[in-house]
């Protein structure tokens, strides 16, 4: 891309010029239509009303006067609260999701960094936000914060292990981990033996989407999953005490990543920014890429909210022992069918 | 593995009434239309009309207060206030004595403490007091929640007839004072 507009950049320049304001659109955008279209609309017309009308034509603008609130109130510490600790939480949670937006490939040249194992870092750094969680629940000096962060730990790391096991079936099935050549195996599969449309590893790891889904809600506290912030028993978990800013950026985090994980739900599972019909070696995926992957991105967006907005929230034993008893074993059988057909096919 | 048919029961009802709200036209008409879809109100543009026997605000109809006070003792909050005179008024009759009435010199109704149990409409035996739908009367000072009978008697206009009884019933109908 940047050599076709003939420019040469210092590596600084190409940092805060290009690669810091994609990055941070990247993150910002999604996560505002997902807010706007999701959280304020959908929900609203699955109850029969309309959400919020009056800002903006339909109410568009809304999150924007959502923000200027948050922004101008008042950035309260509690007194006894560990201030350090306290202040940094928001910015490691929201760090774990600028983190995974780095390795998603948007086209064949459109990412920022092409690590080898991509998938692997992704699942990585999508644990730190655990340790955001803990750190503000911890850092508040508050009994619900500190019950929220603690669910929320115990919660995060045993939905960790599905997620992860549902990656390792799509890893077998596509040979790599690197996340451009899980996007070029399902452009240039075949469907026994018929290329037409590749083979999205939909078809094949359905389990594994199913499973990958599940963990994905459990990982982002969206309901069914939001024992961490039940408000009924625990006001609202670790985000007890955050006001303004700090709680501004705890709600950017959870509906950035809700966006980026789906994103890293249509690579693994959707072809990320193939569509059929061009050959995945042409140029012109450098420009709609982006928009494939986020047209694939916001329906998977919509499976989790959809989701969300159904049901009511678990119990915490009913919660870890889909977990431990249902999601961990089935998602271990996929992976065992997974490897077995690799060797035999 | 029981519960899956209830899981996707669930996804089913909200996927529904989110199409049913957005294309209220149905498959036929697949416009979004969602303002039409909603079954909710846009309030400050669009006014739901409540039903007829609404609790909204009270009215009074001045002329058949006798100032006999027994709203203001049955009024659990005390929000009633009334001051009245006797009067002397024409006799009915050529020759006969001129009548004690009595006058309404004060007729509040605090708003501000008023629970809206309805006790004064209930207990006015002269058909004084009415309920009418009417909602919209809150004020940017509390003060000025106090209606005085004037005030009060403005409402008079928006109480809504009485619904008729079911045929054959040995009650008289019940008229509104207009």
């Amino acid at each position: 891309m940047i050599s076709v507009l003939a420019l040469d950049p210092a590596w600084w320049q190409q940092t805060f010029l290009i690669k810091v304001p994609i990055g941070l659109l990247a993150v910002l955008l999604p996560a505002g239509t997902i807010v706007y279209l999701y959280l304020f609309k959908a929900v609203s017309f699955m109850q029969s009303r309309l959400g919020p009308m009056e800002a903006g034509p339909y109410g568009s603008m809304q999150l924007l006067a959502e923000v200027g609130k948050w922004l101008q109130k008042e950035d309260i510490f509690p007194t006894k609260a560990d201030k350090f600790v306290f202040a940094a939480a928001p910015f490691v949670v929201l760090m774990s999701t600028f983190l995974l937006v780095v390795i998603i490939p948007a086209g064949p040249d459109a990412m920022f960094v092409n690590l080898d194992a991509g998938i692997y870092f992704a699942m990585a750094v999508s644990s730190v936000s655990v340790i955001g969680i803990l750190m503000a629940g911890w850092a508040s000096a508050n009994k619900y914060s500190l019950l929220g962060g603690i669910r929320a730990a115990g919660q995060l790391i045993a939905y960790e292990l599905p997620l992860i096991l549902a990656v390792v079936g799509v890893v077998i099935q596509a040979g790599t981990m690197n996340m451009q050549g899980i996007v070029l195996a399902q452009a240039e599969g075949e469907i026994l033996g018929w290329g037409g449309i590749g083979n999205p590893f939909i078809l094949t790891q359905f389990i594994g989407f199913f499973i990958f889904m599940v963990a994905v809600q459990a990982e982002l506290t969206q309901a069914p999953f939001d024992m961490p912030v039940a408000e009924s028993e625990l006001v609202t978990g670790y985000l007890t005490e955050y006001s303004g800013i700090r709680f501004l950026l705890f709600f950017i985090g959870e509906f950035a990543s809700a966006g980026v994980f789906s994103a890293i739900a249509a690579v693994l599972f959707f072809g990320g920014w193939y569509i059929p019909g061009i050959d995945p070696a042409n140029d012109i995926f450098n420009v709609i890429g982006p928009l494939i992957l986020a047209g694939k991105m916001m329906v998977i967006a919509f499976l989790i909210f959809w989701f969300r907005f159904t049901f009511p929230r678990f119990r915490e034993d009913q919660l870890q022992r889909l977990a431990w008893k249902f999601l961990i074993p089935l998602s271990l059988a996929n992976i065992a069918l997974t490897g077995v057909l690799k060797v035999v096919v | 593995m029981s519960q899956i048919p209830g899981i996707l029961k669930g996804l089913k009802v909200t996927f529904r009434t989110m199409i049913k709200t957005l294309f209220p036209g149905g498959i036929k008409n697949p416009v979004p239309r969602p303002s039409e879809g909603a079954l909710t109100v846009q309030y400050p543009h669009e006014k739901e009309a409540p039903p007829t026997r609404a609790r909204g605000v009270i009215a009074l109809h001045e002329g058949n207060c006798t100032a006999c006070m027994l709203c203001a003792r049955e009024c659990p909050d005390w929000c009633i206030y009334i001051e009245g005179h006797k009067e002397l008024a024409p006799p009915r009759r050529a020759g006969g004595q001129p009548r004690k009435v009595n006058a309404l010199d004060r007729f509040d109704i605090d708003y501000s403490l008023c629970m809206f149990c309805g006790i004064c409409v209930e207990v006015c035996p002269f058909d004084a007091l009415f309920w009418t739908p009417e909602y919209e009367f809150s004020e940017l000072r509390l003060a000025d929640l106090l209606h005085d009978k004037e005030r009060l008697s403005e409402w008079m206009h928006t109480v809504p007839d009485y619904e008729e009884y079911e045929a054959g019933s040995e009650q008289k109908q019940r008229k509104v004072p207009r």
